[in-house]
């Protein structure tokens, strides 16, 4: 062996130093964005992936009742209407009125729902039961107590029934999971009853079907 | 699919008369107006539950318990102080919990019950937690007994209080005597309205800009109670001082007690599993 060959051993051996020097602080900076990426919740990940669901400018544009809370009596509910383009098929035009409810009224003390809940899917069952599930902001960010429950679910299927007639019951699902209650109290197992009245196929755009016949099980008042 | 989850597969049966038979036996014997084929009845041993008859009730309709009703009536009061152990209800921002505020309203309210000569059941005593079913299995257990949960909110105006009854539920078949324990509710939701309507009126009294009647909502505690029973719920946590809740406790025991006084004799123990209301 000689020196020359020594030579060129520690000098690969510094390089290789050098280079881990150099390539472990950015391996490291990579291990903890990925593990910061993994933190992310499910939810959150569902939430990049839940496009809201498109209104298209071509639809006619009807009168749409939305329900948020009063300013002037305190724990009701009271309709706004809006004009919004709003598709003729039942489970999209439902998904634009949810949506438009969960942004919220331009006050936002009349919010009914969390700022942060979104709604993740929507179907609609040939018995006209209709399932919403909604991410779990629905259930942890709502007030907790019987009046607060019951406006937000209120809220959401007196929309839907005056909006969408061929709902007639309302499931409310939380990040695809049935709960017990929505934040304590209020009873999810069930169904709510939305329309009363059989549906009627097609939805006329401007039909909207009246609000005071509400059914007992979800009289606000 | 997603919705055939619980409701069907929760059919629990209530057994609300199977442990004293022989007290229970012993009381028909004692009774003189029950003829040998009524007191049969209880004999067979059968599970059932209680059932409302109020005012409704059919005359000629034997009961197995009509000497034990005769006598007691309404006697009992299960109180609910709601939440508790690691779920803390509703939370203001001074850190007021809705767990302990409760707890704290049920004493005064256990105090003027008592004072009436009504016997309180506690579904809990401290900081537990028991589950929706264990909360109602111990009103279940009660005969002639009345069910009342407390709530404080975290809306509404404060210095306020609201009476629910639980809405409607669908019909319980009478087929075979029993109540399903998902819908123990149904049988008794007229006498909660009534009862609760009573309680709503003297809350008025006192708390003023609180509703005038009961309220429904799908309250996730009453419909598996096999009583009359209703939720008070009180407003709200966002109070800047607990000492605001604290006042309204004695008016909330009042009103209760007045309530439950008022409603005893409209409430009478039915004689046949499942009548309606």
């Amino acid at each position: 062996m000689t020196p020359h060959w020594k030579f060129w051993v520690i000098g690969g051996l510094v390089v290789a130093v050098l280079a881990a020097a150099i390539y472990f602080p950015i391996l490291r900076r990579r291990v903890k964005r990925a593990a910061r990426l993994q933190q992310q919740s499910e939810e959150q990940a569902r939430r990049e992936l839940a496009q809201p669901i498109a209104i298209n400018p071509g639809d006619p544009r009807v009168k749409t009742k939305l329900f948020w809370a009063s300013d002037t009596i305190d724990s009701t509910l009271v309709p706004v209407t809006v004009e919004l383009p709003l598709s003729s098929d039942p489970v999209v035009r439902s998904k634009q009125v949810l949506n438009t409810l969960l942004a919220g009224p331009v006050d936002t003390e009349l919010r009914t729902l969390p700022p942060d809940a979104l709604l993740l899917a929507f179907y609609l069952l040939p018995d006209g039961t209709a399932i919403a599930d909604f991410s779990e902001a629905l259930a942890t960010s709502v007030p907790s107590g019987i009046v607060s429950e019951q406006l937000a679910v209120n809220s959401i299927a007196r929309t839907l029934e005056a909006n969408v007639q061929q709902v007639q019951r309302l499931k409310i699902l939380i990040h695809g999971q049935e709960m017990e209650t929505l934040a304590g109290h209020l009873d999810l197992t069930g169904t709510f009853v939305v329309n009363t009245k059989p549906a009627q196929a097609p939805v006329k755009p401007a039909s909207t079907p009246s609000s005071t016949d509400k059914p007992a099980t979800l009289a606000a008042r | 699919m997603l919705l055939q989850v619980r409701n069907i597969l929760r059919i629990k049966s209530l057994f609300l008369i199977g442990l004293p038979s022989g007290t229970l036996l012993a009381a028909v014997l004692a009774s003189p107006p029950v003829t040998p084929s009524q007191a049969q009845q209880p004999a067979t041993g059968t599970p059932t539950t209680a059932s409302p008859a109020a005012s409704s009730a059919q005359p000629g309709v034997a009961s197995p318990f009509g000497a034990q009703t005769q006598q007691a009536g309404l006697s009992i009061v299960v109180l609910d102080p709601a939440h508790g152990g690691t779920d803390p209800g509703a939370r203001g921002t001074g850190g007021i919990r809705e767990s302990e505020i409760v707890l704290d309203f049920a004493i005064q309210v256990r105090r003027a019950l008592e004072l009436q000569g009504f016997q309180v059941v506690q579904t809990r005593q401290g900081n537990e937690d028991p589950s929706f079913d264990d909360r109602s299995a111990t009103a279940n257990a009660q005969r002639g007994a009345v069910f009342v949960t407390l709530h404080i909110s975290s809306t509404g105006l404060p210095g306020t209080a609201r009476v629910y009854v639980n809405s409607d539920l669908p019909p319980v078949s009478n087929s075979n005597g029993l109540i399903p324990w998902d819908r123990a509710q149904a049988p008794f939701l007229g006498l909660s309205k009534t009862f609760g309507d009573l309680v709503q009126g003297f809350l008025l009294q006192r708390f003023k800009g609180s509703p005038e009647t009961t309220q429904t909502a799908s309250v996730r505690q009453l419909r598996t109670t096999a009583a009359p029973a209703i939720a008070v719920e009180i407003s709200s946590v966002t109070v800047e001082n607990r000492a605001d809740l604290d006042r309204m406790a004695p008016g909330v025991a009042d009103a209760i007690a007045r309530g439950v006084a008022a409603f005893k004799p409209s409430y009478v123990v039915a004689s046949t599993p499942g009548a309606p209301r």
